[in-house]
């Protein structure tokens, strides 16, 4: 049972964007930003941070509904292999010294050093990459304090965010999405 | 020295939304809605729950910054603010603000550890839906901004004048991004 009043039949966060669409609009527009842009980063290596971090955060909805939309991008294996052990998985150096930043930050801001960073410059990150790495592992120690935070409901049925994840990447994207 | 190559001289989270506009835009008024728009806690409050999880965070700029807006919106009682991030229990606030503290603290640790007393006890406290939400979001929402600031190491000020600059306009004005000065 979710902690507020919630319409139960939704799932996670989509609950809470149907409880509050006032803050659902600039929420949806960042991950729009975030996540749907191949600049710099590609749309799969950007859900595949998203999976990363909130895997780490263990929050169930948020790493099963991004972990389905970079599957979608990079395969299935990608996405197990990332959660497991970043550093054995078939992904360029330049992405695994990115997660390693993206790691930190899961930890809190200061876990950043100069180390991570250097790292990450000298496989080819671009500073650009590194603000996105940053930015989308801190928002979703937002989005998965959030969904855990107030007790809503992740399903455990992986076809339901199969469905979901093909719908975002083909269709919807993050800022047309509906809560329902 | 920040990490990546920011507008030299501008603080915090502002040099951020210089840098990446397009998502500056969303982050501020995703702060507008929620410490600003309409909600049950007063500004001050939602000001209070955005300093105690940076505090928590030990992000100096955000805990400056917000402190200074608390203040702005609290007349200058910085006895009182001073005490909720020390020791809020015996801060002279409400027993509800207490009770959403102790949820927001529980949200920057690790937010499963939320649970079913915690919200009943702020519920009898007067605490509604809305409350409960808010505080929730707000907390989880601080531990992204803290993280995205100093995960860059963005220049944080020393001057306390500075932040009690920035604490009246956002006190005054809300929160409006930067625009660029060329």
């Amino acid at each position: 049972m979710a902690h507020i009043k919630i319409n139960e039949d939704l799932p996670g966060i989509r609950c809470l964007m149907d409880f509050r669409p006032e803050t659902a609009v600039p929420l949806n527009a960042l991950a729009e930003v975030l996540l749907r842009n191949d600049e710099g980063l590609n749309k799969g290596e950007r859900e595949l941070i998203a999976a990363y971090v909130s895997s780490l955060n263990d929050c169930a909805f948020c790493q099963s509904i991004h972990g389905a939309v970079a599957a979608y991008y990079l395969g299935e294996d990608t996405v197990v292999n990332v959660k497991q052990k970043f550093k054995e998985a078939d992904i360029s150096n330049r992405m695994k010294a990115l997660l390693s930043i993206a790691g930190c930050v899961q930890l809190g801001g200061k876990f950043v050093t100069e180390k991570e960073i250097s790292f990450a410059k000298n496989e080819g990150a671009s500073d650009i990459e590194i603000h996105d790495t940053v930015l989308i592992a801190a928002a979703f120690c937002m989005f998965n304090r959030y969904v855990d935070g107030l007790g809503t409901f992740a399903p455990d049925d992986p076809e339901m965010y199969e469905f979901r994840a093909k719908k975002i990447a083909e269709e919807t994207g993050y800022a047309n999405s509906s809560p329902q | 020295m920040a990490y990546i190559n920011l507008e030299k001289d501008v603080p915090g989270i502002r040099s951020l939304a210089l840098f990446r506009p397009d998502t500056g835009k969303e982050l501020y008024k995703l702060a507008q809605v929620l410490l600003r728009d309409d909600s049950p806690l007063s500004q001050g409050e939602r000001e209070l729950i955005a300093t105690f999880v940076s505090s928590k965070n030990e992000c100096t700029f955000c805990t400056q910054s917000h402190a200074a807006a608390a203040g702005y919106l609290f007349h200058n009682d910085t006895q009182m603010i001073d005490l909720v991030l020390t020791d809020y229990q015996n801060a002279p606030i409400s027993e509800k603000l207490k009770c959403l503290l102790s949820i927001a603290g529980k949200v920057q640790q690790d937010a499963r550890l939320v649970g079913d007393e915690d919200v009943a006890n702020a519920r009898k406290h007067g605490a509604n839906d809305r409350d409960i939400h808010d505080t929730v979001l707000i907390a989880a929402t601080f531990c992204m901004f803290n993280r995205y600031v100093d995960g860059l190491a963005t220049m944080t000020p020393a001057d306390p004048v500075l932040y009690g600059q920035m604490g009246a306009r956002m006190g005054e004005f809300g929160y409006i991004a930067p625009s660029p000065t060329i």
